[in-house]
């Protein structure tokens, strides 16, 4: 029962990350129509920068709302100078300039912090254990349990019934058609880009005191939210949810029951979902 | 095709060989090693893009059949196997078969959903690698205890000699290429092309685009096989990390790089992948960030690639002048 809980609990958290981080890549493909390979180096960068913020003002909540718009402005840059110029082309040199853009952050990201690890200690709101059966728990993490949701609720309530929800929605699904009412679609691209890598640096800002930096964050996390999206559903937000939620409780229960095989499950999960659905758990045919 | 051109062609190729032949001559050792790692990356390059640039099918686990064929031979020679050659066809069996079980599954898919589930794949071989530390060994890899010496012509020549290493390389490439120009100017490979353009046409007029595919994909599977296996003689040893997916980005990248469009485009992204490499790791161990910062403008600008640019900028010219 106490580690049944506690695989939960840490599933649960992890899931959560992801699931903030499979948004914006989700987001961002069923608007602009392109996975983005560089979302994890976004959520990388999120953490560090966080991490940077923290050196000046030691705050973490300065640090969790400074670093992670300082990332979606080289969002924006990146946008309007680079990805703006493949839109329309094929789907697989998309998928190759975000690549490129991954390695560039990446090295960046080793030149300017250098390879080694580095820890960012938790708000003293949320440090610090709470009794768990015989042991003990981190609170961090049961924040990040609660978090998520609400995040994931409030976007899901702007896209679903705001204004700009709506036009962002009905951009994604025609574009001529979008264009063709007076929605200046391009801006729009930008600012949906914008928000997309706001939300991988907001994950990583809030992954930060839970795991530790390193230029190798990024790739994990990439292949994870890959994983994620593809079985969910692309472009679809309850898929996101699903899916995550899935990957992570399957991670940490794979822990206790798979040993080191633990590794193959993703891959194994991406497969399977694939094979029985070839859109993902929540997708609709293209 | 003119004749004129062809005349051109022959001559290019001509030249390409020779200058290739002529490589131990000219080139200090070091050197050498690296154009024998570029033809061994190369070949794997041109097998990911029979799939890419030929199918229209972008592949983001070819490293893992390159994986499967470096254990194939490393466990053939460990386990007392005595003749390269043997070796090597166990590379090529084992790529071929690891593709038809994974591109059964693979090949149903498109675009995005391709390249996904060929990396989850991947992945999955890369993980039984990495675990199955009894048959692999592990993280550590499989070291090549010994590497049988090459008979030939009743004179035993040992592969630990660089120029050796290089000139039977060369050989076996050479062969592959050969066979892979042929599988592409078959009807075959016009079908494939065919996929790549439009596959409902085609299945339309009654071709099987899902066997077709998998043809494709076990061939590729089979070249990349051979390719891993000629990588394991080259560096002794097969190690896990060379089928992770940071390794499938490879093939991805130099084919960008060359051309994907143009048969010998990955080979020549391969050169210059590995040329640059030595040139920048000279300075910095930073090179990946100059990778980057080059493919931008190449994926945006020039997406015919280095050599696919070059070749076109050489063709308007002629064209021009009377």
């Amino acid at each position: 029962m106490e580690s049944f809980v506690i695989n939960l609990l840490n599933g649960l958290s992890w899931g959560m990350l992801l699931f903030l981080i499979s948004l914006g890549l989700t987001t961002v493909f069923g608007v602009l129509g392109i996975l983005n390979f560089a979302h994890g180096s976004f959520f990388m960068l999120g953490a560090y920068l966080c991490m940077q913020v923290m050196h000046i003002i030691p705050s973490f909540w300065w640090g969790i709302v400074v670093g992670p718009l300082a990332v979606a402005l080289l969002g924006i840059a990146i946008e309007r100078f680079l990805l703006r110029q493949v839109y329309g082309r094929d789907i697989s040199f998309q998928l190759l300039l975000t690549f490129a853009i991954l390695l560039v952050l990446d090295d960046a990201v080793r030149i300017i912090w250098g390879p080694g690890y580095h820890v960012v200690e938790p708000p003293a709101l949320l440090a610090g254990v709470f009794p768990l059966f015989s042991g003990t728990y981190p609170v961090y993490r049961l924040f990040l349990v609660i978090a998520g949701p609400l995040v994931g609720l409030a976007l899901w309530l702007f896209f679903q019934f705001s204004r700009w929800g709506r036009i962002i929605r009905a951009a994604a699904m025609d574009r001529e058609m979008a264009e063709g009412v007076g929605i200046r679609v391009p801006m729009l691209f930008t600012a949906v880009f914008a928000f997309g890598t706001w939300l991988a640096a907001f994950g990583g800002a809030l992954a930060a005191p839970h795991q530790s930096l390193a230029p190798s964050m990024g790739e994990r996390i990439i292949i994870e939210s890959f994983i994620v999206v593809v079985c969910g559903g692309m472009g679809s937000f309850p898929g996101a949810f699903v899916g995550a939620l899935i990957l992570g409780l399957f991670e940490s229960f794979g822990t206790v029951f798979l040993g080191s095989a633990q590794m193959a499950v993703p891959y194994m999960l991406l497969a399977a979902v694939l094979l029985v659905r070839p859109y993902g758990l929540f997708g609709r045919e293209v | 095709m003119s004749a004129a051109h062809r005349t051109k062609t022959v001559l290019a190729l001509t030249l390409a060989l020779a200058l290739f032949l002529a490589g131990p001559l000219i080139l200090p050792i070091y050197w050498l090693m690296i154009l024998t790692e570029i033809l061994i990356m190369g070949l794997l390059a041109m097998s990911f893009n029979l799939l890419f640039g030929y199918t229209g099918l972008l592949s983001f686990g070819q490293a893992a059949f390159f994986g499967v064929g470096a254990y194939a031979t490393a466990l053939f020679l460990s386990k007392g196997g005595s003749s390269l050659l043997v070796g090597l066809l166990a590379a090529l069996g084992a790529g071929a078969l690891a593709a038809v079980v994974v591109g059964y599954f693979c090949v149903r898919r498109d675009e995005i959903y391709f390249a996904m589930i060929t990396l989850g794949f991947g992945m999955m071989l890369y993980t039984v690698a990495h675990n199955w530390s009894g048959l692999t060994g592990g993280s550590d890899g499989l070291p090549l205890m010994n590497v049988p010496a090459l008979n030939l012509l009743g004179r035993e020549f040992s592969l630990f000699d660089p120029v050796v290493m290089y000139l039977f390389v060369f050989t076996v490439t050479a062969l592959c290429m050969v066979f892979l120009w042929r599988v592409v100017r078959s009807p075959f490979g016009l079908m494939l092309t065919a996929i790549r353009e439009n596959k409902q046409r085609l299945s339309f007029v009654g071709a099987g685009v899902q066997n077709l595919r998998l043809a494709a994909f076990v061939i590729a599977g089979a070249l990349a096989g051979v390719a891993g296996g000629l990588f394991c003689l080259f560096n002794s040893m097969a190690t896990p990390d060379i089928m992770h997916w940071a390794f499938s980005s490879r093939p991805v990248l130099m084919t960008i790089l060359g051309g994907s469009g143009i048969f010998f485009g990955p080979l020549f992204g391969a050169a210059i992948f590995f040329g640059l490499e030595q040139l920048i790791t000279s300075v910095t161990e930073n090179w990946m960030i100059f990778l980057g910062i080059m493919l931008v403008p190449v994926v945006i600008f020039f997406p015919r690639g280095i050599l696919g640019t070059l070749i076109d900028v050489v063709r308007t010219r002629t064209k021009h002048t009377p």
